[in-house]
């Protein structure tokens, strides 16, 4: 169950092997987190992540193999680890594939962009804020991006399915309202991991312990949307900003 | 919310951490009966008034038995015995009772809890050093199992009535219990009342003179070290300023011939918080500075001093949904018990929560007497200890966690119908019979049905 300070003593973690999911299951593993089950694709990477999460402080970690590609397999992805894992306190949503500027016209890798990081979670969400709602509570919490905010010319078809995956996420929030389920949107910076390996830095920059903290914290302040690093907020502002001049922004 | 999902949002009183549950409100003792022996692994558990603070009144996904239509009492007979229904409120019972001159052998905090509730948390009043915890004074009772219904006392199954007995409802629902009440001769108390400027000074008072008192409790204020006089001597800063108050029921003869009336009931809630309070009005600044206006208010020693008995025992029930001036965020209820010897414990905990300004509204010190048999019943003989802290303080979960350790290792506990946070690894330390609380429920519900959010949460199931 959550405590009083929505820590979770199970987690089920869609993208386990994502570092910056490593550095939030760590975290939580030092609090009250004892049942993980960590999904993904690759068995190698996954027996990795298990074995740090346990040294960590987790005791019962499983693996879930599941295909981002594959979105008719979404539900069942999302049903077995309800079942391996037995209530789940906490959903953590953390797949995604950034794009590329020499990718922008090429319509297979947009298909595999826009999949991986939209429509696969999209529909994993919709299955556990069902399986939630038989529970009569949980928390689901999704890595979103300053990008949702709004969209940057230099990786648009990314920006575009993270900010389809945030709009959704903020909706299915408020669809789940008297269920128990909570929805929160953690909007974040550039973070250094094997996503953003070899990228210029970028402003509002931010680290996967941060991140992990301030998903602690919002845990317990059950916010809606949780800004990372929390001066990120004001990103919103560049909503205000004329797309003439948006689309000259360099990045 | 989505087509297909029944039930209702439940949270206990501290507002933190709602779940779902299919709210049922039976009629009698047999449907409660029947609906035990229906449910399944999503469970099953009881609900009076939602008074504790945390989940223990919750069982998401499952059913939650809401005792509100078991309700009523006889009259109270001779020998002050009266049987009651267990979703009767203490202050509906009172009302009825004190009339005729009986009154609550055990009282907590407040009136409005249900006699099942009282139960399952075996609750103590000011007078617990003195006359123990409220089951002492339940003479049997019923309980509905998923294998039926059962009548219990001291003698008969005593051991499921004393798993009962601070079981947070884990055994089952109390239907039904028979109650032995105090015969009162006015409805007001005679009560000395005297301040000290640290914690070290209220408890050595209360260690020499508590036993002369049938109640005792005393308020300590724990939002900042505070310079006295005496701890500078001994080169630390004093913590925990305190008001102890300790009294007596007043017969007749103690008082004037106007003040001599027959025992009256109490008076309704005259204030009430409005739904949505502005965020933050509970903060360190306010709350230190009620804390302060509190403290100089009290007199420095003062005896023999006639207050209501109602404002005595109750003060909080004068003003409805208090807990709503927490605002959205809610709070928690930290209560822990040490042995005699540990007061040393109580000391570091205020000097903890005081060091890190965590803020707290005055916390309450009391010494307890006997345990009772429950094998899950709170109270173990020494001190406890209680205080409100807001959610959202930096840093108060692994303080908490901290202090737990502390309890601990000293053989104390903390409180489960305060609980909402409290690891399992650490609840077994604290109550190490959990053994026997298992074999009873095993006996009475080999299905394991019945269990709420917090047994889950504490590893119980
Ligand atoms: C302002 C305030 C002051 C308080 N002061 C004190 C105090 O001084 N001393 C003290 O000991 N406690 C105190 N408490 C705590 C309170 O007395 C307990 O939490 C009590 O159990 C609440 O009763 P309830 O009817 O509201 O039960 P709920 O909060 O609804 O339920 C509490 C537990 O009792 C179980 N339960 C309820 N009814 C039944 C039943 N019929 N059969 C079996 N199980 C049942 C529930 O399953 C749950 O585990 C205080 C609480 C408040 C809010
Ligand atoms: N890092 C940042 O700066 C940043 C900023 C904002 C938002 N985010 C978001 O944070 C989340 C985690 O990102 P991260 O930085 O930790 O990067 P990461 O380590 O690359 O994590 C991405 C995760 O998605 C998984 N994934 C990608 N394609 C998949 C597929 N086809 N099937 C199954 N799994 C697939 C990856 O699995 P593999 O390990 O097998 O590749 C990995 O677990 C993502 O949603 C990302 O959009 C990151």
């Amino acid at each position: 169950m959550l405590d009083a300070f929505g820590q979770p003593q199970s987690a089920v973690v869609l993208g386990g092997t994502s570092d910056l999911a490593g550095a939030v299951v760590r975290a939580l593993a030092q609090r009250r987190l004892r049942t993980l089950v960590l999904a993904g694709r690759d068995e190698e990477r996954l027996r990795s992540a298990a074995s740090s999460a346990v040294a960590a402080g987790a005791e019962r970690v499983s693996t879930v193999r599941f295909d981002a590609q594959d979105v008719s397999d979404a539900a069942r992805a999302v049903d077995e680890c309800f079942d391996v894992a037995g209530p789940v306190d906490l959903l953590l949503l953390a797949v995604g594939v950034l794009s590329h500027r020499q990718d922008e016209l090429d319509s297979s890798a947009t298909a595999e962009v826009v999949t991986a990081t939209y429509s696969w979670p999209a529909v994993a969400l919709t299955r556990a804020a069902s399986r939630m709602s038989e529970q009569g509570y949980g928390r689901i919490v999704v890595l979103s991006s300053l990008v949702a905010v709004r969209v940057p010319r230099h990786n648009f078809v990314y920006g575009s399915a993270k900010a389809g995956l945030d709009a959704f996420s903020i909706g299915l929030g408020d669809a789940l309202s008297g269920t128990g389920v909570i929805v929160q949107v953690v909007r974040l910076g550039r973070a250094p991991t094997k996503m953003t390996e070899g990228l210029p830095g970028a402003p509002l920059s931010t680290t996967p312990e941060a991140v992990a903290d301030a998903v602690v914290a919002g845990l317990e302040s059950r916010a809606q949307v949780v800004w990372v690093p929390p001066a990120a907020r004001w990103v919103a502002l560049a909503r205000l900003v004329p797309q003439s001049l948006w689309r000259r922004i360099p990045g | 919310m989505p087509d297909g999902f029944r039930g209702q949002l439940l949270s206990g009183w501290g507002r933190a951490g709602a779940t779902r549950a299919d709210v049922q409100t039976p009629p009698d003792a047999d449907a409660i009966v029947d609906l035990l022996s229906e449910a399944d692994g999503r469970g099953i558990v009881a609900r009076g008034l939602g008074r504790s603070y945390g989940d223990a009144a919750q069982c998401a996904g499952g059913t939650v038995v809401d005792t509100v239509r078991l309700a009523g009492a006889g009259a109270v007979d001779a020998s002050g015995e009266v049987e009651v229904a267990a979703g009767t409120s203490l202050d509906t019972l009172v009302r009825h009772s004190v009339p005729d001159g009986w009154f609550l052998p055990v009282t907590p905090g407040t009136r409005q809890v249900t006699v099942g509730g009282a139960i399952a948390s075996d609750v103590h009043g000011k007078n617990h050093h003195v006359d123990g915890g409220f089951c002492r004074h339940v003479t049997a009772m019923t309980i509905a199992t998923p294998t039926g219904l059962r009548r219990v006392s001291h003698a008969q199954d005593g051991e499921l009535f004393w798993a009962t007995a601070g079981g947070m409802g884990l055994t089952g629902v109390v239907t039904s219990a028979r109650l032995r009440m105090l015969e009162v001769d006015t409805d007001r108390m005679l009560v000395d009342t005297d301040r000290f400027v640290d914690l070290d000074g209220v408890m050595s008072a209360m260690e020499g003179g508590d036993d002369r008192y049938r109640y005792s409790v005393a308020w300590v204020d724990c939002s900042g070290p505070v310079r006295a006089k005496a701890s500078r001597a001994r080169g630390r800063p004093g913590v925990g300023r305190a008001v102890l108050t300790r009294g007596d029921h007043a017969r007749a003869e103690d008082l004037p011939s106007r003040l001599r009336s027959a025992p009256s009931p109490p008076g309704r809630p005259r204030l009430g918080v409005p739904r949505c309070v502005p965020r933050g009005i509970l903060n360190r600044a306010s709350i230190a500075a009620f804390n302060e206006a509190w403290y100089r208010r009290a007199p420095a020693h003062r005896e023999a001093e006639v207050q209501p008995m109602w404002r005595f025992f109750h003060p909080l029930d004068g003003v409805a949904d208090w807990n709503r001036l927490y605002g959205r965020a809610g709070f928690l209820q930290y209560q822990f018990a040490v042995p005699p010897s540990s007061g040393d414990v109580v000391t570091a905990v205020v000097r903890e929560l005081s060091a890190r300004r965590i803020p707290s509204f005055l916390a309450v010190l009391k010494r307890f007497g006997p345990s009772s048999p429950g094998p899950l019943s709170f109270p173990i003989p020494g001190w406890t200890l209680a205080l409100d802290v807001p959610l959202g303080a930096e840093g108060l979960a692994a303080c908490l966690d901290r202090l737990d350790e502390m309890v601990a290792e000293s053989n104390g506990r903390v409180y489960l119908a305060k609980d909402s946070r409290l690891r399992p690894d650490v609840l077994a330390v604290m109550y190490p019979r959990l053994a026997e609380l298992s074999s009873v429920r095993r006996r009475v519900d080999p299905g394991g049905v019945v269990r709420s959010d917090l047994s889950r949460r504490l590893g119980l199931d």
